[in-house]
């Protein structure tokens, strides 16, 4: 066990976990942020996805030994009543189903959005292929993008 | 016009409320009657609110509050049964508040996500409680006003007389209406007048989802809870032996625990345990037959061969028909299991207590994970709590109660509160598949290429009946024999969205091309006239509305530009499930040279639209799910063991892969059905009759990706 102190959503936090523990688990059973979900744990689904130093990387493979000072954004951490243009755009479209994915998609598409803050749909594929959804929700996380890109 | 609807008085029970608080109209769910209306106390809806489960109440603000009984997984049922009792009480959408029911036989029943049956089922209901609720509003204001109640109208949670202009908030009514009784009859709205249904309303839960807050089953953590995870066997194995030294070193593991052949290890946080689990040595013994992918294509071939079937159904004399015939058509379709793999894994948590068990999590069958954990701690039901959280996807997994058991049994045995969270590995071993099977078809056609014999004869693993035997084709052909053969395997299944229909809807329409193909004869051509057939003189009973089956064929070729552009190379499929009607036509362009899916057109008809936006979720989501799975998916075994345990080998679909998809429906005013699951089965067939067009490759089993007729081509997929 070693005590890491973690930047999360602009604040500092302490935990004494074991060094190979996932931000992932980190986030959800000792920080009780359970907005970041786990599906797959093996990097493949997009699930756990959090914003590291403004990058959009799944956290179920991210020890959290490797953070050092870096800066993570979680769904929680996005903004402060809901309001960022991506979750704004996610309403409007009306993207959910079960939903479950759908806070590993925000974060993909916020980071890519801050990047490159007019993507063409190619752009927005080759970012968000990445993330699965089981639910079939492509075409409305397509639109999505696409209107957060236009309505800032 | 409006229809008349019949309600019991006796069932509308009414209470003075005298809370200072205020009061509140409440209905009651009873079995089939009708609402029964209580007066609740601002205070105890308020503070309460969680645990009062009845259907709809309306408080002296003018919130409109209502308990969804049905579990919540992605069908939008919290938003559209809502939508459905506002419409009638002609309330205020902003002013509605939607909460998950508990498990409550008392007030509900059918607490059921399955089937694409909550629609049907409860739409009548909900009309009348918004009508009965309705009514006594208008009543208490004409009262009030001294007026006929037929000279006021509502609108947005008011009601307004005409004459005056005179304006009252439901709200401001709760207390007089409170002192009504309720009307014998209440009438209901013409489908034409509806101002909520058919709008595109927004998911209930948007906001919750897209912030993050916890509303799945793997987000539940309470006081005193401990985390655990558990090996589970190989199917047909039992445990030998089990050396957990390793497993029990690891820093943050306070227990493992062997019951049945399960080893469950339990510690605070959820990495130990993932990383403990890996270190268990457990040594297995067969327990019976253990079988393999290998042995299941040998046992396909003999059973179909030489197996026992049986007869589903037979019209005429089949044999007749194809020692005449001018032409046998004869075709093996085939389809492997597969996973539900929604992407919460499963997970449950319970809390036995002596005599008394708390459940909470995510199941679409609260009922039976009653049910069954009071059979194995032999407790009484009304002892055993359980409540739903949001699902995250289910697809038919969460029909079973293993896991809710499992997890029950566990905290009897640890004696404090727990979860078990399954990991994907573990969600994709664990069982439950979809059924493999294989189809076998046979056709008879006469000189004019008219079917005059058709025999169908399915081989499933655990599939129970493979057939639908009323189903179209039948009743369009003189002679038909539908068969079955199940096989019993120690690999357990489960209803897979769209049961049986996800892979005979494939085979069967894709038989079907091929039909059309050696008759000579236009596919859309070919259904048509059978389904003429059907309506004329139908041979047997038939399941299935030759009209409203006609008239999405006709749809779907008109809005496809059906055979009208020799560019584009369509392949169309129908389908009937669930009580739903969808044609589908897949367009297959070639660019240089290669063939390229560009877009599926989908009709339906679901009757009445309840919500557009949720209902285009269902059918695209349907279509997208069937596309993925008919393409890229499959789940084979050896000795026992799943080979595909995460989604770097078992392929799901992704957004590059999903083409346009049109979306059209048949405006008819009949009342809803459901629509979770019958966009599905007919998209492989759409697409495997496309690709025979586009490359004269038939795909014959699924996924199509891995079958050796699709390496000779390269199917692209063309987004928008
Ligand atoms: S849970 Fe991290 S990518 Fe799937
Ligand atoms: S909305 Fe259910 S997995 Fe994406």
């Amino acid at each position: 066990m070693a005590n890491y102190s973690l930047k999360i959503n602009g604040e500092t936090f302490n935990v004494d976990v074991e060094d190979d523990t996932p931000l992932l688990w980190v986030l959800r059973d000792h920080l009780g942020l359970v907005g970041t979900k786990y599906s797959c744990g093996i990097a493949q689904c997009g699930a756990c996805m959090v914003h590291v130093n403004g990058d959009a990387v799944p956290s179920c493979t991210l020890p959290v030994s490797s953070l050092g000072s870096d800066e993570v954004v979680t769904i929680e951490g996005l903004s402060k009543d809901g309001d960022h243009p991506v979750q704004k755009a996610w309403n409007e479209i009306d993207v959910a189903q079960c939903g479950y994915c759908q806070a590993g998609q925000i974060m993909a598409a916020s980071a890519l959005l801050k990047k490159n803050p007019s993507p063409s749909m190619a752009e927005i594929e080759d970012a968000m292929n990445r993330n699965l959804c089981r639910c079939g929700t492509y075409h409305k996380i397509r639109e999505a993008v696409a209107y957060a890109a236009k309505n800032k | 016009m409006a229809e008349l609807m019949k309600t019991n008085r006796r069932d509308f029970l009414k209470v003075a409320g005298t809370a200072a608080g205020g009061l509140f109209i409440g209905f009651y769910w009873s079995g089939c009657d009708s609402p029964k209306m209580k007066v609740l106390s601002d205070e105890e809806v308020l503070s309460e609110a969680h645990n009062f489960n009845a259907f709809l109440s309306i408080s002296p603000s003018g919130d409109v509050v209502m308990y969804s009984p049905n579990p919540e997984l992605g069908q939008n049922i919290m938003t559209s049964f809502p939508m459905v009792v506002a419409e009638e009480l002609d309330a205020d959408w902003e002013k509605v508040r939607v909460f998950q029911a508990n498990l409550d036989n008392d007030k509900y029943d059918r607490q059921v996500t399955g089937g694409s049956g909550a629609m049907p089922h409860s739409w009548e209901r909900l009309r009348k409680a918004g009508a009965t609720a309705r009514h006594v509003l208008v009543a208490a204001a004409a009262a009030k006003w001294e007026v006929d109640a037929s000279e006021c109208s509502t609108e947005k949670g008011q009601v307004i007389h005409k004459g005056s202009g005179k304006k009252i908030a439901y709200g401001d009514l709760v207390n007089d209406a409170a002192q009504l009784t309720a009307p014998e009859e209440v009438p209901l709205k013409n489908y034409k007048d509806f101002k909520i249904i058919g709008t595109p309303v927004k998911n209930v839960r948007n906001k919750e989802m897209f912030t993050g807050k916890p509303l799945y089953g793997l987000d539940v953590y309470r006081e005193g809870m401990v985390n655990a995870m558990i090996q589970r066997p190989p199917f047909g194995m039992k445990i030998k032996s089990v050396d957990d030294s390793a497993a029990k070193n690891v820093q943050g593991v306070t227990d493992v625990v062997v019951f049945k052949n399960n080893v469950a290890v339990v510690g605070e946080s959820t990495w130990p345990l993932m990383k403990a689990k890996k270190l268990l040595k457990i040594e297995y013994e067969p327990d019976g037959t253990v079988e393999s992918s290998e042995d299941h294509e040998r046992l396909f071939g003999e059973l179909m061969e030489k197996g026992k079937a049986q007869v589903m159904r037979k019209d005429g004399n089949v044999d007749q028909a194809f020692s005449k015939a001018a032409k046998v058509v004869t075709a093996e379709y085939q389809c492997p299991f597969l996973s539900h793999s929604p992407m919460e894994p499963m997970n449950f948590f319970a809390h036995v207590k002596g005599d008394r068990v708390e459940l909470v999590g995510p199941t679409q069958t609260p009922d039976r994970a009653r049910m069954e954990t009071a059979q194995l701690l032999d407790i009484p039901t009304e002892n055993i709590t359980v409540e739903i959280t949001r699902l995250g996807g289910g697809f038919g997994r969460r029909l079973r109660a293993d896991f809710v058991v499992e997890a029950a049994e566990l905290s009897k045995i640890l004696d404090k509160p727990v979860k078990v969270t399954w990991s994907r590995e573990d969600d994709q071993t664990g069982g439950a598949y979809r059924p493999a099977v294989r189809y076998k078809f046979q056709a008879a056609l006469d000189e004019n290429g008219k079917m005059t014999g058709y025999k169908l004869r399915g081989v499933g693993i655990n599939a129970g009946n493979t057939t639908r035997e009323n189903n179209f084709p039948s009743g369009s052909v003189d002679n038909l024999l539908i068969e079955s053969i199940d096989h019993k395997s120690p690999i357990t299944t489960n209803a897979w969205r769209a049961p049986i229909t996800n892979f005979l809807a494939y085979a069967e329409q894709s038989f079907l091309d091929e039909v059309a193909q050696e008759a000579g004869k236009d596919p859309v051509e070919l259904r048509l006239e059978l389904l003429d057939r059907a309506k004329k003189d139908p041979v047997g009973e038939i399941h299935y509305d030759v009209d409203r089956m006609k008239t999405v064929v006709e749809t779907a070729a008109e809005k496809s530009n059906w055979g009208k552009d020799s560019n584009v190379m369509q392949g169309f499929s129908v389908y009937f499930s669930h009580r739903s009607y969808v044609a589908q036509v897949a367009n297959i362009e070639m660019e240089n040279n290669q063939p390229v899916l560009k877009k599926i057109v989908a009709v339906t008809d679901c009757g009445i639209v309840v919500n557009p936006t949720g209902a285009n979720q269902q059918v695209r989501g349907g279509i997208v799910d069937g596309m993925g799975h008919a393409m890229f998916t499959n789940m084979t075994f050896v000795n026992g063991l799943p080979k595909q345990t995460n989604f770097d080998t078992y392929r799901l679909i992704r957004m590059k892969e999903v083409p346009e998809i049109d979306v059209h429906y048949i405006d008819n005013g009949i009342d809803p059905t459901g629509l979770g699951e019958p966009a599905l089965p007919p998209t492989g067939g759409a697409i495997a009759n496309a690709i025979y067009k586009a490359t004269g490759k038939r795909l014959r089993a699924q996924p199509f990706i891995e079958q050796k007729e699709f390496s000779e081509f390269n199917l692209e997929i063309k987004r928008v």
